[in-house]
């Protein structure tokens, strides 16, 4: 079973995001991880650039396959998580330890607007 | 890898052949400063260390010469050998691209003649040979899809549909050309999902790239209502040929309300396929965007063939001189070997096979789309994976042991574990099912001894790679005595 932490919230693209004061935390699910399998690259977005939700924002690339991110919630690129540059693996480790890149004015109201744990848990049972 | 490259086995002063001392005088009018001072590093070998090198990588590798190849999307069929007896003709071969026209005739007609063949096969009013591989052929096509609305002065069709079970050189090729790329899922049975598509379709689209049968191995059996839609909003319809095998003599793109197409010689046409090249990637087009084709194309001026540099419209030149002319010869040499009514044969095996395979591997894995399928079909490794931790790469793996190359996996993206099984029509039933049974002591192996899978291959030359690190940290460049390739 995908681990789905209670107190992050999930889109249907299979990203988390969580809010840390006044930045968004953005990282990709354990469903995620374990569809692609082990990581061998992550291209993250330029800091400062503003990004509309659902954008694509970001590439993970697995031994299967190379696959976008798209952009949960608009807002302004705040940092990325360097760490992954040399270290993709950490997505696989614990992709909730290791975010992608956190959001600053980003849009709050639409982060309310995202599945909770328990959504998410649903909506992972209409796949497959 | 055990064996050596021919610098390593190299030893100094040995010959597989002594040529005599040359008696005439050699770069005597070259500059002092354009002369060698030293020899070339070549190799030095005996002919038989030459053979024994040569021969052991032979054993080495797999090709369909050697087993079944099942790589689905490829077409991995088999390649008459007289082909390359064709190719070998001293008149074709020893041709130089930069020869008159006048002296080339014979090659000037075999590619007329091959362009209206794969015409005629499609459906489709003209088209060019030149482009080398099939993304090559989906570049052209889509210039000449964004040349047809810009000769309209329609700016505004910037988007390229895509289904999201396509090729991946499909989005790549559109994001090449310029276009940005729109998804359309599939519905649940595997096709086009029309409805998303209807909401899709606006006059910011420039066209929809589909394969039909699509990647699932599954006719797009609303590909007429499909076409109306795309052209009511005056978009075109791009037909990746990736799997003409299945159709051949049955349907043509054409009548189907494809614009452009694209042909993959080295699948279906039956050329080397792999190795990285040469391919052939042909486009066809209809009527209306003949303006736009390639140059130069190929005139008749009465009594002889031309090259043809003038059409102000022309999308331009695609490629350095003709194309891998030599390919378009033995796809030229397929084409007239089996005629009409042999290629649609070629195509009425190739579905049935699969669906031979498909039928007596039922049970086996699950298979996400159910029904009859075209020349390929799709099964999961995905119960294997969660009950037992064996999945699509452990299967493929095993294979190689037991002779046989491995099918396509994890494509396409939308099933798990995916593995795609394409045998094309020159199997026979007896290696149909050999394999099944192969299949079959895979899938027992998987539950009573997944070890077995998860450690294979156990005797081929080279083990289990670390793809990983493969990916991470590749090794391009090959070093002998502080010399390296570039």
């Amino acid at each position: 079973m995908s681990k789905i932490p209670a107190e992050l919230q999930y889109s249907k693209d299979h990203e988390w995001v969580r809010i840390d004061g006044d930045v968004l935390y953005v990282g990709i699910t354990d469903y995620a991880q374990d569809s692609l399998g082990e990581v061998v690259y992550v291209e993250l977005p330029p800091v400062g650039e503003r990004f509309a939700a659902d954008e694509e924002i970001a590439n993970v690339e697995s031994v299967k396959a190379a696959s976008a991110i798209y952009n949960p919630v608009a807002g302004i690129v705040d940092t990325v998580n360097e760490e992954l540059d040399g270290s993709p693996e950490l997505i696989n480790e614990d992709c909730y330890e290791n975010h992608l890149y956190t959001l600053k004015d980003f849009d709050a109201a639409h982060v309310g607007t995202l599945l909770d744990a328990a959504g998410y848990a649903e909506f992972l049972k209409t796949l497959d | 890898m055990s064996e050596q490259s021919v610098f390593e086995l190299s030893k100094p002063g040995r010959r597989g052949y002594a040529y005599p001392v040359s008696d005439v005088p050699v770069g005597q009018d070259l500059p002092a400063h354009l002369r060698r001072k030293d020899p070339p590093k070549l190799p030095e070998l005996s002919e038989l260390a030459t053979v024994r090198h040569f021969s052991r990588l032979a054993r080495m590798s797999f090709g369909v010469d050697y087993g079944l190849y099942p790589l689905g999307s490829c077409t991995m069929k088999y390649n008459p050998k007289m082909h390359n007896e064709v190719a070998a003709l001293e008149g074709f071969a020893r041709l130089h691209p930069l020869q008159d026209d006048d002296t080339v005739q014979g090659a000037l007609m075999v590619m007329e003649r091959l362009t209206a063949s794969l015409g005629a096969i499609t459906g489709m009013a003209g088209g060019t040979v030149q482009p080398s591989a099939g993304a090559h052929g989906e570049y052209t096509g889509l210039k000449i899809i964004r040349a047809y609305h810009l000769a309209r002065e329609d700016h505004a069709r910037t988007k390229m549909i895509v289904p999201v079970s396509a090729h991946g050189t499909n989005p790549a090729s559109a994001a090449l050309t310029g276009f940005s790329i729109v998804e359309v899922p599939t519905d649940d049975r595997g096709l086009v999902d029309t409805k998303v598509l209807e909401t899709l379709l606006d006059e910011t689209v420039a066209g929809i790239m589909l394969t039909n049968p699509n990647t699932l191995g599954l006719f797009e059996r609303d590909i007429m209502k499909i076409a109306s839609m795309v052209h009511s909003c005056g978009a075109l319809l791009y037909y990746d040929g990736a799997n003409m095998n299945a159709i051949m003599g049955m349907v043509r793109p054409a009548d189907m309300g494809f614009d452009v197409v694209h042909l993959n010689l080295h699948k279906t046409f039956s050329t080397p396929h792999g190795g990285g090249g040469p391919g052939a990637g042909p486009i066809l087009v209809t009527k209306r965007l003949l303006p736009f084709l390639p140059r130069p194309g190929i005139k008749n001026i009465g009594n002889a063939l031309c090259m043809d540099w003038e059409e102000r419209s022309s999308i331009g030149k695609v490629s350095g001189f003709w194309g891998n002319f030599l390919v378009l010869l033995r796809a030229y040499a397929y084409v007239l070997t089996m005629g009409c009514e042999g290629l649609r044969e070629a195509s009425r095996h190739a579905v049935l096979n699969a669906n031979y395979l498909r039928a007596r591997m039922n049970g086996m894995f699950l298979r996400p789309y159910e029904g009859l399928c075209m020349h390929e079909f799709v099964v999961s490794a995905q119960r294997f994976k969660e009950q037992y931790g064996v999945g699509a790469l452990d299967f493929s793996k095993a294979l190689l042991d037991r002779g046989i190359h491995p099918p396509t996996m994890y494509f396409p993206l939308i099933v798990h574990e995916a593995l795609m099984i394409e045998p094309t029509e020159t199997e026979s039933l007896e290696d149909l099912d050999a394999f099944v049974t192969i299949m079959a002591e895979l899938v027992g192996l998987a539950s009573t001894d997944p070890d077995h899978l998860l450690r294979s291959p156990l005797h081929t030359e080279v083990r289990r790679l670390d793809e990983v690190r493969a990916a991470k940290n590749p090794s391009l460049r090959h070093c002998i005595d502080g010399m390296c390739t570039t």
